[in-house]
């Protein structure tokens, strides 16, 4: 149920600004559709969105009736260093959702030669 | 003699262009829903991949796929290993008339039958989730190529019932299919700009409906809009309309996934 795609560049340099999309799967009910049945469905929305990096919270979102089933949330982030991405979902159901990924920041190259 | 001869080769010749006469839009002009699509639907379509909200159904289809299950302890790809190799064209080709049953079969009849027969496996319903993602796994091995659906031998009568169908005034607004899909295409219908109504983007994801969805889903929604009686799930004359919509669009590049309002 709670499964996402996340979508980080292939290569994240130290002081990169970097974009991070984050596909969650999700039927984002508003409570005003019906099932193929005629049946009302009720509500059942993402509450709240976070992203932590090592811990600190970098994003949160806090989603309503308003957002399409399958919500893209994009975001960017400052690479400083590397560490543990880990978003974490709730929705009205109190259903909780969950993910981790690593992020991999490359130093800086110092080996290059600066630009005439 | 040579009036007969003339005569025979006249009437041969009609019945081999009947197909070629009974189009409504030439081959040349057709064009698929994408065209009649709103710049932002179209964007969300053809982004990427990522962004598609299909894309759960995507990886879920190809899990499905690999999935051991049934008493005979099989994965679809046990018996036709990658989808994109084995699969490539078949949603091109269906409906199709079943030689073990005569039924003319939809792809989603065929997965099934497939399922219950082969896998030994309790069945999906239609329009399940896993229905419809397993579907668009298999249509996504045909993506880009042309559709080409045969409608000689037995699925001949299903032809023309779907084509009776397609013509057929019907429900409390006494509209056919062709009213609006072949003489008003490309043209308003509140907000929405009137498609040349043709499968080739199914299984859809359906802004309107915030979930997937297949042809038969999508074609219960035109009979409940035109006020007509809405056929039990799995009519028969689902699969007839489906044939002669397939035939009807015979050239156009299979898109999924395929995102719709």
């Amino acid at each position: 149920m709670s499964s996402a795609r996340l979508q980080l560049p292939p290569r994240i340099v130290e002081g990169d600004v970097f974009k991070l999309r984050l596909l969650v799967n999700h039927p984002m009910d508003s409570g005003f559709l019906r099932d193929i049945d005629g049946v009302l469905i009720k509500r059942n929305v993402i509450r709240q969105l976070s992203c932590t990096l090592n811990n600190q919270e970098v994003f949160r979102a806090e989603p309503t009736t308003g957002i399409a089933a399958n919500p893209l949330f994009e975001f960017y982030l400052r690479a400083v260093k590397s560490g543990e991405l880990y978003f974490r979902w709730v929705d009205d159901k109190a259903n909780i959702g969950e993910m981790r990924h690593p992020l991999v920041v490359q130093l800086a190259n110092s080996s290059s030669s600066p630009k005439p | 003699m040579k009036s007969l001869l003339l005569w025979s080769l006249a009437m041969g010749l009609m019945w081999s262009n009947v197909s070629a006469q009974q189009r409504h839009i030439p081959l040349d002009q057709l064009q698929s829903g994408l065209a009649f699509s709103s710049p932002e639907v179209r964007g969300l379509q053809l982004d990427d991949d990522f962004a598609s909200p299909s894309a759960h159904a995507i990886d879920k289809g190809a899990q499905l796929w690999k999935q051991v299950t049934g008493s005979n302890n099989k994965s679809c790809a046990s018996c036709h290993g990658e989808a994109n190799d084995s699969m490539k064209g078949a949603a091109t080709r269906y409906p199709a008339i079943d030689k073990a049953t005569g039924k003319l079969f939809n792809l989603e009849d065929r997965i099934r039958n497939c399922r219950s027969k082969q896998q030994k496996a309790s069945n999906w319903p239609l329009e399940s989730d896993e229905l419809l993602a397993i579907t668009l796994h298999v249509t996504g091995a045909s993506k880009g190529m042309p559709i080409l659906v045969s409608i000689d031998g037995p699925a001949k009568k299903h032809f023309e019932a779907g084509q009776k169908l397609y013509m057929a005034r019907q429900g409390q607004m006494n509209l056919s299919c062709t009213q609006c899909h072949d003489q008003h295409y490309g043209q308003r219908l509140y907000n929405d700009k009137l498609s040349q109504g043709h499968p080739n983007g199914y299984p859809i994801f359906r802004l309107d409906w915030q979930y997937m969805a297949s042809l038969e889903r999508r074609l219960r929604f035109c009979y409940a809009s035109v006020k007509a009686e809405v056929p039990p799930w799995g009519h028969q004359d689902m699969r007839n309309l489906n044939l002669y919509l397939m035939w009807r669009a015979q050239g156009l590049p299979i898109e999924v996934p395929a995102v719709r309002k």
